[in-house]
């Protein structure tokens, strides 16, 4: 017999050979926030901030020079803007001039950049949460992951209260990261520590 | 009210004082207390240590002991928690459907002494006179099986003279739990001992709770270190009044009562 | 401990002399097997408690982090108006799952199939093991690295791997800081948690190799040794393993929860992708996972949301692994789930709450279990995988004092489990002991009035012996002596509540 067969035949032996029914599930918890839409935002931001997110705040046709203030906070001034990637489907009018567009180089290559810019497919503002859904406005995974600052422009519409809402909006066929504050540790005596392995530097830019 | 009360088998054998507090109290908020003479024990200590086997014809014995009370009132959030959990349980386990039907049936009628004056009679001021300085220890079973939540609080707040002082860590077990203490004797100790800590750091005289299981450990601990702190059932502090500053209110170490 | 090749093979793996009977459940379902993983200690809890209680290091480190996680979950929860609905359908999901498990299970194989994975099936960590060593010698390398996960610390797969040849470096800063230190995990979440910063520092001083010698004990200062560490490691590895949060059966779509972004870089650059989990960690339906997304990161780090959480379903061209395996192990799991009480250990999300209140687990720390599920849930989870014999002393190990189910974030309802383990193993025993027959004596008085008043003037003689003082001797004999070491125990009275009630109510009830 298979090892397949085997754990499933032990699965059906454990189980017996007249089932119970399957328990209901009742889901009488929140699956919507009815909070103003300001109030979300709002909400957003406090949650981004506490977990040492940056956020700038800023109109539809400020964006692209929000990002550079945003590159500025993160890298200091002066970055150079070949040293700034971008996710290949990132709206023109987001982006500052001269900036590098991600393509199918290598993957270990985005270690050597200094920060990216990407957007967001939805984020939740119950947990302070982007999630990356991979589409060309979000780019691959590794984009959001190597450089050592990332950038991500959320705008008002893709924002969620709870994240019942927010999977209602996702693909889950889809490579998806969600991603809340700067990469972090709890392991040294259970203190969070900001900083490892992904970015260390997490810059929200929110418009609205 | 005609109240049934159920001594419990470590309080009637060993510390026949809390009994004796609980019945006088229930007298004097004017019900009738009987004491079935049949009663043993409810058997949560052969539960707890793997013999639920043999529980059954003690939770059969505590069944017939009982029948036809119309309250039954045990000084033990501990006892009362078995009976609500776990009786019926082990019955139905051994195929004694009629026996586990009977035990809810008890079990919907048994109640923890804080929760029967509280919810039942509908008393916080039973009128005892206390005046000594007085931390409480919330039991685990209490705390989370049963769920008392303040109410003993409240009755010891209503008690003239009494100087209730918060217990620090007081939702921490103090590292009783049955057999526990003996087959894990090192960890409970430790528990013990952190326990022991938080009670002498309140200053208080006395250290209070609902159950005598948990206060003979912590009292055996306090003893053992000759501290001035002694440990004292809830139902005696409730019993007690100016005219009779008993039952057996003591200036020994608690154990010794 | 190195595992050699010839003891991965389960079927010849010798009993311990005298060993009970053991490894099959009433079912015939076989449990995990002896002499490989880690889900069995070498000494009994009590044993090995009584050397962790001594160590003020050990016991300084897990009260101060065990106080300051508890605070933080409390809070975060208490941020949620609806946290127990949430655990409440995480309780009814898990049940839910487990009683369709075969049907999920396959329908998690299509789906994962169908978007270019692999599916393998393991029926022991011996299995696991072997599977998982030839994918990555298929590969040509010699080496993977790894993101933290319980299914590949109970199957033992990294002393597999060395045995194989090939190097697996774990990346999880906790579980770099026990692979580097030569330890064992001794907490779900944080396998380090009995150490403390000063003692993390001198381990990197002494085991990272360019390590900045000015390397100071700041946490911060201690991330970023790792980081440098193992920068260079995740940019030339070629294979990956990981394990997994959830699978989600209706989609194929896998869920990794971390924070350092460790397992991001395990998950998205390497080009094949192993995953090792256990049957039970699944959930039917993608909407499931809104249930148990605000569950985990808030029982467990005590966060609103773990700083990255990665999913994928399959394979997606121009984006991470083009090569994805998924190893599904049993290893005891069936059996677990044929016991009707036992089986709401599998609902376990390895958030690692209970650890964090238990007061049990808060003083002895994670090694004493012997098992690489310690605390409250390991207390019943490995027992039950590996035979209540196997782990005897496990189900002994709590006061019952129900803290853990309090927190549980799917309601496992631990202490009832613990008490029927305890049952499970008294009537596992063919010979009678000291214990069974004190117990069977007793027994019979309490179900019989006559015998306990008899029993109660025995018990009333113990003053004999402590000749008019308050309390009785400390000096008694074993069991009574377990007590009397560290506490006293009081005279017993000449006369019990219900005779001297008899008495002065003239024999009247």
């Amino acid at each position: 017999m298979s090892a397949r067969e085997e754990v499933l035949g032990r699965v059906r032996t454990a189980l017996g050979e007249t089932r119970a029914p399957v328990p209901e599930v009742v889901r009488d918890y929140r699956t919507t926030d009815d909070r103003p839409a300001a109030e979300l935002l709002d909400v957003l931001v406090d949650r981004l901030e506490d977990y040492k997110a940056s956020v700038l705040r800023c109109g539809p046709d400020d964006v692209a020079a929000t990002v550079t203030a945003a590159l500025d906070a993160g890298l200091g001034t002066g970055w150079a803007p070949g040293s700034v990637v971008a996710a290949p489907g990132l709206p023109a009018a987001w982006r500052p001039e001269g900036l590098d567009t991600d393509d199918d180089r290598p993957p270990v290559q985005l270690a050597e950049r200094a920060a990216s810019v990407t957007a967001v497919a939805v984020a939740i503002a119950e947990t302070g949460t982007l999630v990356l859904d991979g589409t060309p406005p979000c780019g691959r995974r590794a984009l959001s992951l190597l450089p050592d600052c990332l950038v991500c422009v959320v705008t008002a519409e893709q924002v969620v209260g709870s994240v019942p809402e927010s999977l209602g909006r996702l693909d889950p066929l889809r490579p998806l990261t969600m991603i809340s504050g700067p990469s972090a540790t709890s392991d040294i005596e259970l203190q969070r520590v900001e900083g490892v392995h992904g970015p260390r530097t997490l810059v929200v830019v929110l418009v609205a | 009210m005609r109240v049934a009360l159920f001594a419990t088998c470590l309080v009637d054998t060993v510390v026949p004082q809390v009994a004796r507090a609980t019945a006088a109290l229930l007298e004097r908020l004017g019900h009738e207390v009987v004491v079935p003479a049949g009663q043993a024990c409810c058997g949560q200590m052969h539960v707890n240590t793997g013999y639920r086997r043999e529980a059954v014809p003690i939770v059969a014995n505590h069944v017939r002991a009982f029948a036809g009370a119309e309250a039954v009132v045990a000084p033990s959030g501990s006892c009362v928690a078995s009976i609500h959990h776990q009786q019926a349980m082990v019955a139905r386990r051994a195929g004694e459907h009629g026996l586990a039907d009977e035990a809810e049936a008890l079990a919907s009628r048994t109640y923890e002494l804080s929760q029967f004056l509280v919810d039942v009679l509908g008393v916080t001021d039973v009128g005892a006179y206390y005046p000594h300085r007085v931390t409480y220890h919330p039991t685990c079973h209490s705390l989370r099986l049963l769920q008392v939540g303040d109410r003993p609080l409240r009755l010891l707040r209503a008690v003239r003279g009494l100087e209730l002082v918060e217990l620090p860590g007081a939702e921490s077990c103090c590292g009783f739990g049955g057999t526990f203490s003996v087959k894990n004797s090192d960890t409970s100790t430790a528990m013990l001992t952190d326990k022991m800590a938080n009670v002498l750091a309140t200053h208080a005289e006395v250290c209070t709770a609902g159950d005598s299981s948990c206060l003979m450990h912590i009292g055996g601990g306090l003893s053992r270190l000759r501290s001035g702190t002694r440990t004292v059932h809830l139902a005696e502090i409730l019993a007690s009044t100016e005219d009779a500053v008993s039952p057996h209110q003591t200036t020994r170490p608690a154990v010794t009562a | 401990m190195t595992t050699t090749p010839q003891d991965l093979r389960t079927d010849q793996t010798p009993l311990a002399p005298g060993a009970p009977r053991s490894g099959t459940t009433f079912l015939g379902l076989p449990t995990a097997p002896r002499g490989v993983g880690h889900l069995r200690g070498d000494r009994p809890f009590p044993d090995a408690a009584r050397d962790a209680l001594r160590d003020g290091q050990l016991r300084a480190n897990l009260g101060h982090a065990t106080q300051t996680i508890r605070g933080k979950r409390a809070k975060v929860v208490a941020e949620l108006p609806d946290w127990q609905q949430l655990r409440a359908a995480g309780s009814a999901l898990k049940a839910a799952t487990m009683a369709r498990l075969d049907e999920h299970l396959e329908e998690l194989e299509r789906q994962v199939t169908a978007r270019g994975g692999t599916v393998h099936w393991a029926r022991d960590a011996a299995e696991a093991n072997r599977i998982v060593t030839d994918l990555v010698r298929a590969t040509g390398t010699d080496e993977v690295v790894k993101v933290k996960s319980m299914a590949t610390q109970e199957i033992g797969l990294n002393e597999a791997l060395e045995a194989a040849g090939i190097a697996a470096h774990e990346t999880d800063l906790a579980e770099l800081i026990v692979q580097l230190g030569d330890d064992k995990p001794s907490h779900i979440l944080v396998p380090a948690i009995h150490k403390n910063r000063a003692e993390i520092r001198e381990i990197f001083l002494r085991t990272m190799p360019r390590v900045d010698a000015d390397l100071t004990d700041e946490p911060r200062r201690l991330a970023m040794a790792a980081r440098s560490h193992l920068r260079e490691r995740f940019l030339r590895a070629r294979v990956a393993i990981s394990g997994a949060n959830f699978a989600v059966a209706e989609t194929g779509t896998l869920a990794v929860v971390e924070s350092e972004g460790n397992g991001r870089m395990c998950l998205t650059l390497p080009e094949t992708l192993i995953t090792v989990m256990g049957i039970e960690k699944l959930v039917p339906t993608w909407r499931d996972l809104e249930v148990f997304l605000q569950l985990l990161p808030r029982s467990s780090t005590g966060e609103r949301m773990n700083p990255y959480t990665s999913m994928w379903a399959g394979v997606t061209p121009g984006d991470g692994p083009q090569d994805f395996h998924l190893v599904l192990v049993d290893n005891g799991r069936t059996a677990v789930l044929a016991d009707e009480v036992g089986r709401q250990a599998l609902h376990c999300i390895r958030c690692s709450a209970c650890l964090n209140v238990c007061p049990v687990y808060e003083r002895t720390g994670g090694h004493a279990y012997g098992s690489v599920y310690p605390g409250p849930i390991g207390a019943v989870l490995s027992p039950q995988l590996t035979g209540v014999e196997d782990n005897a002393s496990l189900p002994y190990a709590s006061s019952l004092c129900g803290a853990c189910y309090d927190v549980c974030p799917v309601a496992i309802d631990i202490p009832s489990i613990l008490v029927h383990l305890r049952a499970e193993h008294v009537e596992a025993q063919e010979k009678p002991t000291a214990e069974s027959v004190a117990f069977k004596a007793l027994g019979r008085a309490m179900s019989n009035p006559r015998l306990w008043r008899l029993a109660q003037r025995a018990a009333g003689l113990g003053r004999l012996v402590a000749r008019g003082r308050p309390t009785m001797p400390a000096a008694l004999p074993f069991p009574a002596s377990a007590w009397t070491r560290s506490r006293d125990l009081p005279t017993p009275p000449a006369e019990s509540f219900t005779a001297q009630w008899a008495r002065e109510h003239g024999g009247r009830s």
